[in-house]
């Protein structure tokens, strides 16, 4: 890509309050790292240059939401909506207000989600990120609000949706809130549908859960990408109600799309110019 | 008095049980005890309005999945006349955690969607404990819209631990499923009345769970994850499930304060399964209202209603 991460970062530095020690502490320790696939150890800088995929085995490393609006969308075009946007504790759950405190320290975001307007290669779109470093990137009340609202924004502006998803799933301590955000977001996909608005849908490691059920499932095209893993249960529950081992390949990416749930699979390196490429076929009816 | 009685009815079960004794020994004997008989009673009706008056969530929750609690086939011998249960998702196979049909509501076509529990081990392992796969998903939302094409009001009677989680669920798209269900749902253009009757597991009762108003009987749960799965990912530790029972506020009271259901139906002292008659019959009365109140509505205008009911669900600053 035309751009190394640290631009991002700098880009988005009024986001993140980290403590010079620890940054100093944290940039030591990810100067090398191990692809947890292959055991390859990776230059940080060359892997950020290789948009986060090991250059041995293909293996991809997840992405916060803000390295994945800077690969996806053209430069300097992410203009983001409902940024003041943030939780609240709907149901008192105990220590819930601590993590999320804690989620947003460490990721700079105020939550799971980054919405906005932008373009890739010229064509615009409105796009949703999920960041699976914010508390596995669960659903709850903001998500689920952010992704209406960006709906609505996409009927408004008659621009096709693109969203991202990377979590665990409903976010369990805002309990039934949460899961009603999967019928929500779903109302809201089927009001674009009755729109005839493209949504495109990419699936990204993890995608689980109630994610998985609601809006992610649910795009006119849907994508992943290579060995993201994908699936309704967790594989922990699935295991313990089997009493036995999965084979490796359950709950992939490439498990879905040979049972025909998934569109494509397509390596990080060609996403932009696939979603392009889908884009412009769609350009006629804009 | 049912067979099966949870721990914390175990003291009203073993006082029952001695009065049951006591009039048997008063009738053999031909002794009069019937003043002990007398206060024992009163004893006992006391104890069953303490046990069952402030039950905790996790409580609730056993009353919710207990073995006997009416289940859907009750459900429908005792609120629907001329039923015809009807079978397949037309594509994968007849799921048996989803049952459905058509029959006749005080004298009107309704259709009845489902979940089905059974009320032993047998029973439980022929319908999978309620849990359906995906082509249990698929052919709720088929009988949905075959509904909708006949304007029949759909009932859906909610009761699962959840969706089924194996190598088969995932292999036919559970998730897929579930999602087409809570999408296609929402734009189902006639009156859609959701009961969560006992267990309103997860994603899996949302699945049939999308209408245009909720209600709960008294004593059942609806939850993003079981209290067990909560306490073992937050703590891990299963054995603290009643604290996160009460944490996710999984009650009927609780969820209506909440907003996020619209009304609860009462069920006999003690649980429904100590009187399923009287339990179908609160039920009755509730779906009576909702039926007409819905029918009233032009279907358009229903679809409208339900989305922003939904739109409006959520709490953030
Ligand atoms: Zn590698």
């Amino acid at each position: 890509m035309r751009r190394l991460f640290k631009d991002i970062w700098r880009k988005h530095h009024r986001y993140i309050t980290v403590k010079p020690e620890t940054l100093e502490e944290k940039k030591k320790e990810q100067l090398w790292l191990k692809c947890p696939k292959c055991g390859e150890l990776l230059y940080a800088r060359e892997l950020m240059k290789n948009l986060k995929v090991c250059r041995k085995c293909g293996y991809h490393f997840r992405l916060t939401a803000f390295e994945r609006i800077a690969i996806t969308l053209d430069e300097g075009s992410f203009e983001e909506f409902d940024s003041d946007l943030g939780p609240v504790d709907p149901l008192g759950f105990p220590g819930y207000p601590e993590k999320v405190a804690c989620a947003q320290q460490a990721t700079g975001l105020k939550e799971a989600i980054l919405t906005g307007s932008g373009t890739i290669e010229g064509w615009s779109v409105v796009i949703g990120v999920l960041d699976p470093n914010f508390i596995m990137g669960s659903m709850g009340c903001v998500v689920g609000e952010k992704i209406s609202r960006l709906v609505e924004r996409a009927i408004e502006r008659r621009v096709p949706l693109v969203i991202f998803s990377a979590s665990g799933g409903a976010r369990m301590q805002e309990g039934v809130f949460s899961l009603m955000q999967m019928a929500k977001t779903s109302a809201a996909i089927s009001r674009l549908h009755d729109q005839r608005i493209l949504y495109i849908s990419v699936l990204t490691d993890p995608t689980t859960g109630g994610v998985a059920a609601s809006f992610a499932a649910l795009g006119d095209i849907v994508i992943a990408e290579p060995g993201a893993l994908i699936g309704f249960a967790g594989r922990r529950v699935t295991e313990q109600t089997l009493r036995e081992k999965l084979p490796p390949h359950f709950q992939t990416a490439e498990f879905c799309f040979e049972h025909g749930f998934l569109d494509l699979v397509v390596p990080r390196q060609e996403m932009r110019r696939t979603l392009a490429h889908i884009l412009a076929l769609h350009s006629e009816r804009g | 008095m049912p067979n099966t009685y949870l721990d914390f009815e175990k003291p009203l079960v073993e006082l029952e049980k001695k009065i049951a004794e006591l009039k048997r020994y008063a009738g053999e004997k031909e002794i009069d005890l019937r003043a002990e008989i007398a206060l024992l009673e009163k004893k006992a009706a006391e104890l069953k309005e303490k046990t069952y008056q402030n039950l905790a969530p996790w409580q609730r929750l056993q009353l919710a999945r207990h073995p006997e609690r009416p289940n859907f086939l009750d459900y429908v011998e005792l609120l629907f006349t001329d039923f015809l249960f009807l079978h397949g998702d037309r594509c994968t196979g007849d799921d048996p955690a989803v049952v459905g049909g058509i029959g006749r509501f005080e004298g009107s076509p309704v259709t009845v969607i489902g979940h089905r529990k059974g009320h032993n081990t047998k029973e439980n392992l022929a319908c999978h404990f309620g849990m359906p796969h995906p082509e249990g998903f698929r052919k709720a939302l088929r009988l949905a819209k075959q509904a909708e094409k006949f304007q029949r009001p759909v009932i859906f009677l909610v009761d699962t631990p959840g969706a089924y989680s194996g190598i088969a669920a995932e292999e036919r798209g559970q998730s897929w499923a579930i999602a087409a269900n809570l999408c296609s749902l929402a734009r189902i253009e006639t009156p859609m009345i959701v009961v969560i009757t006992g267990e309103g597991g997860s994603g899996g009762a949302l699945a049939l769970g999308v209408g245009d108003v909720v209600l709960m009987l008294e004593h059942a749960v609806f939850s993003v994850i079981s209290p067990e799965g909560c306490a073992a990912i937050l703590w891990k530790d299963a054995s603290r499930a009643p604290e996160a029972a009460s944490a996710l506020k999984i009650t009927a009271t609780e969820l209506l304060e909440l907003g996020l259901i619209d009304a609860i139906v009462p069920e006999p002292l003690g649980g429904a399964h100590r009187d399923p008659k009287a339990t179908a019959e609160n039920l009755r009365l509730e779906l009576r209202k909702w039926v007409s109140q819905l029918r009233e509505i032009p279907p358009s205008e229903l679809v409208n209603r339900r989305w922003e009911r939904l739109r409006r669900i959520g709490s953030f600053s």
